[in-house]
């Protein structure tokens, strides 16, 4: 796999740390113990199209936002993480 | 067919032309007392021991591919019960158990070879967890022994004991632990359990479940027509989400692509089993000579069983680190297996919230050494209901309870497991 990092272009993954599924999302304080039972515990697993985060370690150091095939490791899109400058360097 | 020096003689006097089959390939029947969706290793010892442990014999194997090839298939052979915590460690020590028995049992040449495991230490800290870990097996029953560095040296002495950041203090060794022939694991169980009238039903995919008006599962859609059931087991390790899916479950699994890889065939090197933890690379040698190898798992989820390279020039690192002697070696094949991370490294072997539906799932790369123990424990609750003593916790809600079985100690984050 090679991923196409917005800031530094393409590179192979061995230089990306993987967080996983990016659709858990941390609910309010109050949410319950069902609310974040889910989000740690469950996934959905999903064979085909997933959104991800990506970290670049051996590169920029941003989190990414990639939509990767998990059937056949096709990258669809990689993106800037909300809140990692992407937007100011992306234009 | 039973196989013993007699059959073996007959058959050489015609050369070995006409042996019957190992097994009877099926066509599926309308309806089964229990059908096992998965024709792996599990899911056929599952069948074996239904028939054989509880009598029920009215059982199907539907396997989407053909037998063993999927991780049964796919893994590095290993055979093991150096496990530390309550849950595990009687379990993988029933399964051990039943390796040391299989071949009497299954009337099959399964190749088991008890040439034993070294996990490597590396420091103080790494020797009293391992001291501990042995301990643990010993008031349980099981085989071990802490080797110090001499033993090792005496064991193995191509190994780098001098390596600058992880220089080689000693080992926990178990003696019991060695390797199997796995397609003949696969075989052998297909072979018993056809036997007992075992239906193995191939090229037989899943696709949905029969429900009834109450929501419990009377049968399983497949490429080969509607097959009825009494109860469904799935043990579809890789995939477990995916058959759950069907029913309406979400699972705490993620799907990863494990690699594992084989040198070109060398003289006698390695005794045994050696792992180097720390440098995230174990190694044994085959009968063939090649070494089997492998390392971590590539990390991120995937369903495609084939990962990339950085994690193989990883695992090559790993070997190199530990033994450079293996230098001039050529990797001969490389393959990957999807592994069912669960989140606490532990399987599932439970009923689940749909009747009738019980799962075998969450192996993580451990999958192969549990062949037996697992058969045997998930058809205990498949024919009568409850659980068998030593698979009583591997329980699908343990994680909503709390009550997680965490060897490694990593947390909910099953790319560390």
């Amino acid at each position: 796999m090679r991923i196409n990092c917005p800031f530094c272009g393409p590179r192979e993954n061995g230089e990306f740390t993987y967080l996983g599924d990016a659709k858990p999302v941390r609910p309010e304080g109050g949410a319950g113990e069902e609310a974040f039972y889910d989000y740690v515990y469950l996934r959905d697993n999903v064979a085909g199209e997933m959104s991800e985060w990506w970290y670049h370690g051996g590169g920029c150091r941003s989190w990414l936002k990639a939509v990767r095939n998990t059937v056949t490791h096709e990258f669809l899109s990689v993106e800037a993480a909300p809140g990692a400058g992407g937007k100011a360097v992306q234009k | 067919m039973k196989y013993s020096i007699f059959s073996l003689a007959r058959a050489a006097l015609s050369g070995h032309k006409n042996w019957p089959r190992t097994w009877r390939d099926a066509a599926p029947k309308e309806r089964y007392d229990v059908v096992i969706i998965g024709g792996g290793g599990h899911g056929l010892a599952t069948a074996y021991f239904l028939a054989h442990e509880f009598g029920i014999r009215n059982v199907a194997v539907l396997e989407k591919g053909w037998i063993g090839s999927g991780n049964a298939g796919r893994n590095t052979t290993i055979i093991r019960s150096n496990y530390m915590l309550p849950g595990n460690i009687g379990f993988y020590e029933l399964s051990m158990k039943l390796w040391e028995r299989m071949e009497q049992d299954l009337n099959y040449n399964t190749m088991v070879s008890q040439r034993g495991i070294v996990n490597l230490y590396h420091s103080d800290a790494q020797r009293d967890a391992y001291a501990r870990r042995g301990n643990a097996m010993r008031i349980n029953g099981i085989d071990s022994e802490l080797l110090d560095q001499a033993a090792v040296r005496k064991m193995m002495p191509f190994l780098n004991f001098d390596n600058a950041r992880f220089p080689i203090q000693g080992g926990l060794l178990q003696r019991r632990a060695g390797t199997a022939r796995h397609d003949a694991v696969v075989w052998g169980y297909a072979h018993a359990a056809s036997g007992l009238g075992v239906d193995i039903i191939q090229n037989c995919e899943v696709t949905g479940f029969v429900r009834d008006a109450a929501g419990a599962v009377t049968g399983v859609e497949t490429s080969r027509g509607t097959i009825g059931a009494g109860k469904v087991g799935m043990a579809v390790a890789g995939n477990s989400s995916r058959v759950a899916a069907m029913a309406g479950l979400r699972l705490p699994i993620e799907s990863h692509v494990l690699q594992a890889f084989v040198s070109e065939g060398i003289k006698p090197l390695i005794p045994g089993v050696v792992t180097f933890g720390a440098g995230h690379f174990y190694v044994s040698q085959s009968d063939k000579g090649g070494l089997v190898f492998g390392g971590d798992i590539d990390g991120y989820n995937s369903y495609a069983q084939r990962g990339n390279l950085p994690t193989v020039e990883d695992v090559c690192e790993g070997g190199m680190a530990l033994m450079p002697v293996i230098g001039r070696v050529r990797m001969l094949r490389q393959w990957g297996g999807i592994m069912d991370m669960s989140m606490d490294g532990t399987p599932i072997i439970d009923r689940t919230p749909v009747d009738n539906l019980y799962i075998n799932a969450g192996w993580c790369y451990g999958g192969f050494k549990a062949t037996p123990g697992s058969g045997l424990v998930f058809a205990h609750l498949l024919a009568k209901n409850e659980f068998h003593k030593e698979g009583a916790l591997f329980r699908l809600d343990r994680f909503r309870r709390g009550a997680m079985i965490d060897e490694k100690g990593q947390g909910a984050q099953p790319n560390l497991h």
